[in-house]
């Protein structure tokens, strides 16, 4: 995954100023950085869920078309998970994960079913698989919305502030899952303020800050040792306390 | 009571008509309506803008217009039609139906339209990063929770609907035997029974209400039962 010049504008907010960004194969790159950094619209930006105005993203060397069935073709490679879920309302758990392998993979129905069951195993959410997604509490429901990413196959996954929006106590049972993820090799880009994750699955972080990568570095590097005022400055406020 | 040895199968066959143009009629107008509502929301401009012609066209124009273009525009001007020869019967009915549903689409175009937006955006978000294409997201993710949320609206539209079969007493459909629609069937029976007028009245508004009351509670049970919690 490269992303190389990109720049996007919102008005007159250049909210992201000359990105350029590369993850390898298997690389577990945390973003963060202060809310209005460009941290979000970045993640989101990689999937086309926003457009670029100039510069290129290429995923495994292919350039992202801009829209129609490329574009769908490429996001089914590129797995997101969202802050608010998004679980598909009117769909069961089961039907939530399996609703994408079976329209966009063409998979059939019994395929799809018992791939999505080993996934939601794996998630831990297996008996909740008949129920509707409000029925279930907000870090289940995060880790179903996982299951539905993994189940399209993903080459990478995205994750845009997946624990943001959960009770303090549902944060570490959605972290888990994700640590076994990155220990599997998946590749992974994760907009997160969840330090300790940074510190514990990231093989990178890459701290963003008024639209602009400020600085990219392991993470002991980057929290014992950062380069820029404006990192220190960061992560004196968050580290304090 | 010698009302209805007199008429009461002409008031049946009235009603069993007035049914038929309800029926096709709503089939065709929800088919219509849904693909105008999908026009209306689509990324391509000129699918918006012809979307957005035919509702503010039929959607501002009186029903009994339309239906008076159907037959005098369409038919006998513009001789479109299957069937030149048979201007009564079928021809009439048919030409009822057309009018009754591009007005009634419009409408049902403009209700499923306020159902999706109140459909989150994170659910269409979703459905594209799963790589849904745009007909699928709209097929399988959004229109089926918009219409949930616009049952009780759709069936006010469905209601209206039948009620506006009446208005096709304009243009004159009958059955094959030659009796007219309720509305037309009415009055007949009010110009030969002038001392029994209320009842006549009365008679065909509980006719009315048995085809469209259960529309209403159909549609209350429905979306209790199928609606989407968030």
């Amino acid at each position: 995954m490269v992303l190389d010049h990109v720049d996007k504008h919102y008005g007159d907010l250049h909210v992201l100023q000359d990105i350029n960004l590369e993850i390898k194969r298997g690389e577990v790159v945390v973003v963060i950085g202060p809310s209005g950094s460009g941290k979000s619209t970045l993640c989101r930006a990689i999937n086309r869920l926003e457009t670029i105005d100039s510069g290129t993203i290429k995923l495994d060397g292919k350039e992202l078309p801009a829209e129609g069935k490329g574009l769908a073709k490429l996001r089914a490679e590129v797995g997101m998970v969202f802050q608010s879920f998004n679980l598909f309302a009117h769909k069961t758990i089961l039907q939530n994960v399996t609703l994408g392998p079976m329209k966009v993979r063409k998979l059939k129905k019994a395929e799809a079913e018992a791939e999505a069951k080993k996934l939601l195993d794996r998630v831990g959410v297996g008996v909740q698989a008949s129920k509707y997604p409000a029925q279930l509490s907000g870090g289940q429901q995060q880790r179903v919305a996982i299951a539905r990413a993994l189940a399209m196959r993903p080459q990478v996954m995205l994750f845009d502030e997946p624990t943001s929006a959960l009770d303090p106590e549902m944060v570490q049972e959605v972290l888990d899952v994700m640590v076994s993820l990155a220990k599997e090799g998946m590749t992974m880009i994760v907009v997160t303020h969840e330090m300790g994750f940074a510190r514990k699955a990231a093989d990178r972080v890459v701290f963003m800050a008024d639209g602009q990568i400020i600085e990219s570095n392991t993470p002991s590097e980057f929290f014992d040792n950062p380069q820029s005022d404006r990192a220190k400055d960061f992560l004196g406020k968050i580290l304090k306390h | 009571m010698d009302l209805f040895s007199e008429y009461g199968s002409a008031i049946l066959e009235a009603f069993g008509l007035t049914l038929r143009l309800a029926v096709f009629s709503g089939v065709f107008s929800l088919l219509l309506g849904a693909v105008l509502a999908v026009f209306r929301v689509s990324p391509v401009p000129v699918l918006r803008w012809v979307g957005s012609a035919v509702v503010y066209t039929f959607r501002n124009t009186p029903l009994t217009l339309v239906m008076f273009f159907a037959l005098f525009g369409l038919f006998y001007q513009l001789k479109l039609g299957a069937n030149q020869d048979d201007p009564l019967n079928e021809q009439n009915f048919q030409l009822a139906v057309l009018a009754l549903s591009i007005y009634t689409s419009t409408f049902v175009c403009e209700v499923l339209r306020s159902g999706i937006n109140t459909v989150p955006l994170g659910q269409a978000e979703a459905a594209r990063a799963i790589g849904l294409t745009f007909s699928q997201n709209l097929r399988l993710v959004v229109l089926p929770q918009a219409l949930r949320s616009v049952l009780n609206p759709l069936a006010s539209v469905m209601i209206a609907m039948i009620k506006n079969t009446t208005v096709a007493v304009t243009i004159g459909v009958v059955t094959a035997t030659g009796v007219n629609e309720a509305s037309g069937q009415m009055r007949t029976m009010m110009e030969n029974e002038a001392d029994q007028i209320v009842l006549i009245f009365i008679i065909f508004s509980i006719g009315f209400m048995i085809m469209t009351l259960p529309v209403g509670f159909l549609a209350g049970w429905a979306s209790k039962k199928f609606a989407v919690i968030r």
